[in-house]
């Protein structure tokens, strides 16, 4: 089969078979999209003048986003690069959203009601800061101050012009602050010089010009951060963290007040840490569990204001009309949070009280945001913005979930699918087919379409019947394999299981064993692999995934496992292991209950075997000396191929662990080659055939192997940007390597181009795709790989006969003599990820979805300027340069995954379909049919109609028979 | 004999043919009175010379017929060659009439050779032409169901139904997971 490289690019997919394309009307019928934003960081709400209420969001994505206060949908909302994060966001005369971002050099402004860019500024600096954006609320000037890279900076409102920049990176002054006075006219920059001094500036608000300077020494110095308390005063921890220092400077002297912690709880054991908070007139003291307010009298006294004993979130501090200040504070407590604000100046009494009844599954609270509005009764309501452990975004008013969005979905980290059950007498299809009536109505409609007798208000119909067809999201498995669970693990440690038919969530589990714990600081999910994937003899088990992840981000971190069973969404069992995570091979053996074997490789080299059953340790004794393994440095460009040795020593339960010794290396020479990519084939991959028809029945094998390994080299030097470096001093190198006697099978250079490198292996062909430098272009290039050492079997005789060794086992140390093709192309599209579709059986000619999809025929290396009549007849398609996208190809039609991080591909049981699922901010879902679906009839396809066409037939034979039965015997009469 | 056989099988029968010539199916005894020999004297000869004729006529007629699909293939070669060499329904149909006619013929060889038959006349002749033009007839129909690659008779159809072989070894790993 001539390789289908279908390109799916960077947003997203089509091909050149102009049917492949959808629609109008077909979309939605069988895709589904999900917008989401992220992990809000911060929030601004705009809810003083009338018309539409709403929040503005920026996100740990990177998302700016006006989400509606009533149902929280987006109303605009923008992705920025991934190297682009938000530091601040504001709004500057009441119609612009200001955000400041790539650690405070870009600036940019978007109109309030749309999101439209209003103005960009960018700013170039050296040194280090923190990023500040302060936008005043008082002053007529329109002036928005930036802080980033070390430059203080004021910037138009209105055009984004830089009217003044200072460069305060002389001072050596770490910034702390920069608040503005009073009066408008002066910023007061504040920080901290070296560890052991504290310096202020007074810098003129119109022209940046330098005002004062005043320094004073820290005997001792700071820990941690320096927090404003009120305009002219800072509180910070000194080094032993037992002692509080307020730092006052009202002119130009700077004050420094010492007040020991012991002062307020009587014995302080704790670590005392100040929260960072944005609050004036009080700060929060955390010490061990419990939280102290701590407030600034007007005589410049600390004193405490209360006392909080659980976990709590505060809010920012918010200004209420009669100059009043307010404070949010939420506190978590068996299954409801606690919700009150209080005033500053009158901490005792709370304004508003409130008890939510919070799900369980969505963890601590993170932030919390507040706003208040005017009841009717003229007294103050409050409604607050909160971010949960799982990332998930709720509003709260009134003592009641407004509504929540789940924004974990907007990082997921990886994707597995499972099977739904199976239908059981149980299950009523009668619920389905609500009623015949109204089947029989929802025929009619479709009938009348078809006959193009359908009005407009039918036809609007007739597209929500379609949409909303109950038989697409039912939760129990269908003939063609469409319907599935697909489980989604977010960076936050919660695992969602989607629908493919209509991507709603069935379920939803903050995973424990990836919650912080005493033994496990900031554990981080890797992984998800299917456990157990039951069919056969273990019928009646349910399906369960296991999910990998790792203590800390450090390679030597322990390892924290769990399992979950896909139906029911329970945790069956966590396990905190006693080793590291390097890597996890799923074997492919299962037990007698369908348990999938897995090896998880700690950093020692040693395989540690799961599930730890008696039975698992004798299959895998079984086959064990044909179980080999590599690993991939990339620090140092080698790769080890080892071989699995004997059981451990020390360990306790040694029957389940594995030293291993090293086989083979490959070291690249560190200082013209670093790995940049390796690429093996997908582990569930189905391969049809393994022969490969040419022109005029022509046979050639291919070289299937899973243990191959695709990587590619680039120079060191050329890690930057595309344009870094010149031609002459970039390459790439390509190799393709057995990865069981770590033989290099195919080595390939690329002069003057550069990565980064995606690729796809699939069956004996790889594509990937890099940038030449030379042509000032991206380019994909395709190798497939043949068995020369089989290429002698064409005697049709023997092979009749079955006398042939083609289907006996190959071990890659019978050295299969191999040849390799390849070619490459121009491509007009950047990538950000690519896949291939799989199909059940591998019958289907396959596809690539590249981030952006073409049809995989073009990346065939036998084609040629002139390709011969019978290569024509072949299907291989005459060379050109470069390979064309065209825009209905995209599998995606008109919408956009933002921020795209992969595509997962899943084969459905009807051969001809593949289930795509690309996910990054947005989720996509779809599912596509590279060779047409030539093995069913179409969804939309009338089989009522169908039905009467045949009754109308019948019925018309039957009444013609007897018409001329008739007509004949009156002939017959009247011949006499 | 055959003729002997199919009268025993039969009831009864009635033969409006003059069997004269053949003195063995004479069983009836001429009626009293009646002469046949001096009248049939002069006749014979005449008869005879007629049968002859009759015979030399219907061998020619089986010649002719045994040589007719040679007419038949100019129109099959025609029609082949319109068809083309890919598989769709004209090229199909084509080549399956032209599989099908021979057999068809071949199948009815005694049939198409009946009215020829004649006790006088050897008919192996025409029979066997008839028989060998229908199978280089079936042989061309073949031939074009071969091009047409619908014949198993190449490497790829026996291979592509393979497997792909197992393999020994296997090996995982890659990247450390972070």
């Amino acid at each position: 089969m001539a390789i289908r490289a279908f390109v799916l690019v960077l947003l997203f997919c089509s091909s050149l078979i102009p049917s492949f394309a959808l629609y109008e009307d077909q979309v939605g019928l069988m895709d589904w999209h999900q917008q989401y934003i992220g992990k809000v960081k911060d929030a601004v709400f705009h809810t003083q003048k009338a018309g539409r209420k709403r929040v503005i969001v920026s996100t740990e994505e990177n998302v700016v986003a006006s989400l509606d206060l009533r149902h929280g949908q987006i109303f605009w909302r923008h992705v920025l690069g991934s190297n682009d994060a938000i530091d601040g966001i504001g709004i500057a005369l009441g119609k612009f959203v200001i955000t400041l971002s790539s650690g405070g050099v870009i600036l940019r402004a978007w109109n309030l009601p749309d999101g439209q860019m209003v103005w960009e500024t960018s700013l170039q600096g050296s040194g280090m800061s923190k990023s500040v954006l302060l936008i005043p609320k008082v002053g007529g000037d329109n002036l928005i101050f930036g802080l980033g890279k070390g430059c203080l900076y004021a910037v138009s409102a209105i055009d984004g012009e830089i009217l003044w920049k200072r460069d305060m990176t002389a001072e050596s002054l770490e910034i702390q602050q920069v608040i503005q006075a009073v009066d408008g006219d002066v910023l007061h920059v504040s920080g901290i010089i070296g560890s052991t001094q504290f310096g202020t500036y007074k810098v003129d608000a119109k022209n940046g010009e330098l005002l004062e300077h005043n320094t004073a020494d820290v005997p001792g110095g700071f820990s941690g951060e320096v927090i404003p308390v009120s305009r002219n005063t800072l509180v910070a921890l000194d080094f032993t963290r037992t002692t509080l220092i307020s730092i006052q400077s009202p002119d130009r002297e700077i004050i420094l007040e010492h007040t020991p912690i012991s002062d307020f709880v009587g014995d302080s054991s704790g670590i005392a840490v100040i929260l960072p908070t944005k609050l004036t007139g009080i700060f929060a003291l955390k010490i061990e569990t419990s939280v102290l307010f701590v407030r600034l009298t007007s005589e410049g006294k600390l004193e405490v204001a209360g006392k909080i004993k659980q976990p709590t979130v505060i809010s920012d501090m918010l200004a209420l009309s009669e100059g009043q200040q307010a404070v949010g504070i939420v506190q978590h407590e068996d299954g409801k949070i606690h919700f009150s604000v209080k005033l500053v100046h009158d901490w005792d009494n709370s304004l508003l009280k409130e008890r939510i009844v919070m799900d369980h599954q969505r963890g601590l609270i993170d932030k919390v945001f507040i706003n208040n509005y005017i009841r009717t009764d003229r007294s103050h309501g409050f409604r607050a913005l909160i971010v949960m452990e799982d990332h998930s975004l709720i509003l709260v008013q009134q003592g009641e979930i407004v509504w929540c969005r789940e924004d974990g979905l907007a990082s997921v980290i990886d994707v597995t699918t499972s099977e739904l059950p199976v239908e059981k007498d149980g299950v009523s299809v009668a619920k389905v087919e609500h009623s015949l009536f109204e089947w029989l109505k929802g025929h009619l409609l479709k009938i009348k379409g078809t006959l193009m007798l359908a009005s407009a208000e039918d036809l609007v119909a007739i597209q929500d019947l379609r949409l909303k067809s109950s038989e697409k999201s039912k939760l129990i498995r269908d003939h063609n394999g469409f319907r599935k669970l697909l489980i989604v693990l977010t960076r936050a440690g919660k695992l969602f299981a989607l629908h493919t038919g209509d991507g709603r969530i069935v379920w939803s589990l903050l995973l424990a064993s990836l919650r912080k714990t005493e033994a496990c600081e900031r554990p981080t999910g890797l992984n998800l692999y299917q456990w157990q994937v039951p069919h056969h003899h273990a019928m009646d088990e349910n399906p369960s995934v296991l999910i990998v992840g790792k203590c800390s981000s450090s390679s030597d971190s322990l390892g924290v496992i769990s399992f979950v069973d896909t139906y029911t969404g329970k945790e069956l069992n966590s396990l905190n292991l006693l080793h590291s995570v390097a890597q996890v091979i799923q074997l492919p053996f299962t037990d007698s209950t369908e348990q999938r074997l897995h090896l998880i490789i700690d950093t020692d080299k040693r395989g540690h075997l799961y599930p730890r059953t008696p039975e698992a340790r004798e299959i895998i004794q079984r086959e064990l000396s044909n179980l080999y393994w590599y690993s991939v440095d990339t620090e140092s460009s080698v790769i080890r191929g080892h071989v699995f040795k004997s059981n451990c020593i020390s360990e306790a339960t040694n029957e389940y662990c594995f030293t291993s010794r090293d086989l083979w290396s490959v070291v690249f020479p560190s200082e013209s080659e670093k790995i940049i990519a390796t690429v093996t084939r997908k582990v569930n991959e189905v391969v049809h055939t393994q022969a490969k028809v040419i022109a005029d029945q022509d046979v050639m094998y291919k070289y299937i192997s899973k243990n191959l390994l695709f990587v590619a080299t680039a120079a060191p030097k050329v890690s930057g940007e595309i344009g870094s470096v010149m031609p002459e001093e970039a390459w790439l190198v390509v190799y393709i390597i057995d990865t069981v006697t770590g033989r290099i099978l195919h080595r390939m250079t690329h002069h003057g181009s550069q990565g980064p490198v995606h690729a796809v292996f699939s069956e004996n062909w790889v594509v990937y795709h890099y940038f030449n430098l030379r042509a000032h272009r991206y380019e994909m290039s395709v190798i497939e790989i043949y068995d020369q050492s089989r290429a002698d079997n064409k005697d049709v005789l023997k092979l009749v006969l079955g006398k042939h060794n083609l289907t006996s086992p190959i071990s890659s140390y019978s050295r299969p003599e191999v040849v390799t093709k390849s070619q490459s192309y121009f491509f007009s599209h950047s990538v950000k990820a690519m896949a291939v579709t799989l199909t059940a059986k591998g019958i289907t000619s396959k596809h690539l979805l590249i981030g952006t999809i073409g049809d995989q025929r073009y990346l065939d290396p036998r084609r040629s300027l002139n390709p011969s009549q019978a290569e024509k007849e072949e299907g291989v398609i005459p060379l050109t340069d470069s390979l064309p996208i065209i825009p209905q190809s995209y599998v995606t039609h008109a919408l956009k995954v933002e921020g795209l991080r992969g595509i997962v591909t899943i084969p459905a049981k009807l051969e001809s379909t593949t289930l795509v699922f690309a996910h990054g901010v947005d989720l996509f879902f779809t599912r596509i049919a590279p060779s047409r679906t030539y093995d069913s009839l179409t969804e939309d396809f009338s089989y009522a109609l169908l039905l009467i066409t045949i009754v109308a037939l019948v019925a018309a034979i039957f009444v013609t028979w007897i018409l001329s039965e008739k007509k004949e015997l009156r002939d017959k009469w009247s011949c006499l | 004999m055959e003729k002997g056989k199919g009268v025993m099988a039969r009831k009864w029968a009635v033969e409006f043919t003059d069997n004269s010539s053949a003195p063995s199916s004479r069983d009836i005894p001429d009626p009293p009175g009646f002469s046949r020999s001096s009248s049939d004297q002069e006749d014979s000869a005449v008869a005879r010379q007629k049968k002859d004729a009759e015979a030399n006529w219907k061998l020619q007629k089986a010649w002719e017929v045994a040589q007719s699909p040679l007419k038949n293939f100019l129109m099959m070669g025609f029609m082949m060659w319109m068809a083309g060499n890919t598989v769709h329904l004209f090229s199909i149909g084509i080549t399956v009439s032209a599989l099908w006619q021979p057999i068809n013929a071949l199948q009815g060889v005694g049939k198409v050779f009946e009215p020829y038959k004649d006790s006088k006349i050897d008919l192996l002749g025409p029979k066997l032409l008839f028989i060998a033009l229908n199978l280089v007839g079936l042989g061309i129909g073949v031939w074009k169901l071969n091009t047409l690659g619908l014949l198993p008779t190449h490497v790829s159809d026996w291979v592509s139904s393979l497997p792909p072989a197992q393999e020994v070894e296997f090996s995982g790993g890659g990247v450390p997971l972070h």
